[in-house]
């Protein structure tokens, strides 16, 4: 990238806040964590629990994940606030319920650009002070994972904490764990 | 049966539904200490904790905007990462953001005031302005997601337990798209300032939240809109979770008289800037897949 043609920022950006504990009817909508139609061909759930320090689940997070579609397209269908059940956006959201368990229907992203796949993630809870970045990546394209950027300047718990368990059923499984010992890796950018 | 009966029969039912506990409490319960810190206690701290980041960055260190670690936030101390987030290059697809556009909200989605058969009650207000990225560039077709307590500073949500009056005219939720001009308005109502039980006597300063979305998922951002000269600001942990003056002035809207309507509504101008790193100045070309 030629990063000397980038100009200085001239706006400073606005500071990011907690999603605080009233977000629920604010962020919701219908097929929120819809990404794909349900048991369509390639669909399937990724889901997990989303823990706090002490190992307790925090039944009051937001999870948001867009990622590509599984031939390794970008999605620019729009309708994710709207679904039409078959136009892929790539984009889903999904609240944690009252066991701290999240789970989206969304289908397997493929490599762009022949990176490794994986789905960018966004965490907002009450009591977190600002969003969390990080990614879930598949757990199957061991080439790809070893020559990733990001995961190949990590220790081994660090990468394990970023890469999704694939289930019995081909889903995947992915736990946020905001703090402690496996803490998940978070980025900034 | 007597009372005594009674109450041991109350304390059977309760003891029966212990198992009840493998679920996660409830936030209000969570927030809820017989050992709260008075105000005092909890206005010192952020003074200390402001003065603590400066410190380290004074040292050297990377310190964000908001600050995770940070403990006058009561229930912010179990869910905030320890370790030091990694610095990244984006790779592509956090380069772009999901593909909004005009009818992917209803025009009515935008007005608060009329989302019910009667109006609500309160001052109403129109809210808008600009969302920009770090360049100013103005950013089209990019969804903006608002919700708020009501005029009486209670929320809708089941768990708000505020004895103020819901308003049954009221929701308080809102979405729109930036027009061609990154340009977005709301018409809501002035929201109270509510209690919450992070301290004895803890008050939130009136906001309305804000969750917005930039052309790149990098961009994407989740804050709060405050309104100028609240006298909250100096007590309130969560307004203060941003440690510099500077950077809270940025979420403050700013009351605009030309943007009252006369006999009608109050006016306020807030533009959203969202941050990103130097390769989201590169539009990302259709065909770069």
């Amino acid at each position: 990238m030629a990063e000397n043609t980038v100009p200085e920022k001239t706006h400073l950006a606005s500071p990011g806040q907690t999603v605080g504990p009233f977000f629920a009817f604010g962020l919701d909508y219908a097929k929120k964590h819809e990404v794909v139609f349900p048991h369509s061909p390639g669909a399937i759930v990724l889901g997990g629990t989303v823990y706090d320090g002490a190992g307790a689940p925090i039944p009051d997070a937001v999870i948001e994940i867009f990622s590509a579609d599984s031939d390794g397209s970008v999605p620019r269908s729009r309708g994710a606030f709207r679904r039409d059940d078959h136009s892929f956006t790539g984009f889903g959201r999904a609240s944690t319920t009252d066991d701290g368990h999240y789970d989206f229907w969304t289908r397997n992203p493929g490599s762009v650009n022949g990176e490794a796949p994986f789905f960018a993630a966004i965490v907002f809870a009450r009591g977190l002070p600002d969003k969390l970045h990080t990614r879930i990546y598949l757990p199957e394209d061991a080439e790809r994972l070893a020559a990733d950027p990001l995961l190949s300047t990590l220790t081994a718990d660090e990468r394990d904490s970023l890469i999704a368990t694939r289930t019995p059923d081909g889903g995947l499984h992915f736990d946020f764990r905001l703090q402690g010992e496996k803490e998940t890796v978070f980025l900034v950018y | 049966m007597t009372s005594v009966e009674s109450d041991r029969a109350d304390q059977e039912a309760f003891s029966s539904s212990v198992v009840l506990e493998q679920t996660a409490a409830a936030p209000e319960s969570l927030l809820a200490s017989p050992d709260q810190l008075s105000q005092a206690e909890i206005t010192q701290e952020i003074i200390d904790y402001h003065a603590a980041a400066d410190a380290r960055e004074a040292a050297g260190e990377r310190v964000g905007m908001t600050l995770h670690d940070y403990p006058p936030y009561r229930s912010s101390i179990l869910r905030h990462p320890t370790k030091n987030p990694k610095l990244v290059d984006p790779e592509t697809i956090e380069l772009w953001s999901p593909a909004f556009g005009q009818r992917d909200v209803a025009a009515i989605e935008s007005d608060l005031t009329l989302q019910h058969t009667g109006e609500p009650q309160g001052e109403r207000m129109t809210v808008q302005g600009r969302l920009l990225d770090s360049w100013g560039r103005p950013l089209a077709n990019q969804l903006i997601e608002l919700w708020q307590a009501n005029a009486a500073g209670r929320y809708i949500h089941q768990r708000d337990q505020h004895p103020a009056p819901l308003d049954p005219n009221f929701t308080g939720a809102g979405r729109v798209v930036t027009n061609d001009n990154g340009e977005y308005k709301f018409t809501t109502i002035k929201p109270g300032a509510y209690p919450w039980k992070n301290h004895v006597n803890a008050w939130r300063p009136a906001h309305i939240h804000f969750s917005v979305f930039g052309t790149s998922f990098t961009q994407r951002i989740v804050t709060q809109m405050y309104f100028a000269g609240d006298p909250l600001f100096p007590l309130d942990p969560i307004y203060n979770t941003i440690r510099r003056q500077a950077d809270r002035d940025r979420l403050i809207g700013q009351y605009d008289h030309d943007l009252t309507v006369p006999e009608f509504s109050m006016g306020y101008r807030w533009d959203i800037v969202v941050d990103g790193p130097d390769a989201t100045w590169f539009e990302p070309e259709e065909g770069d897949h």
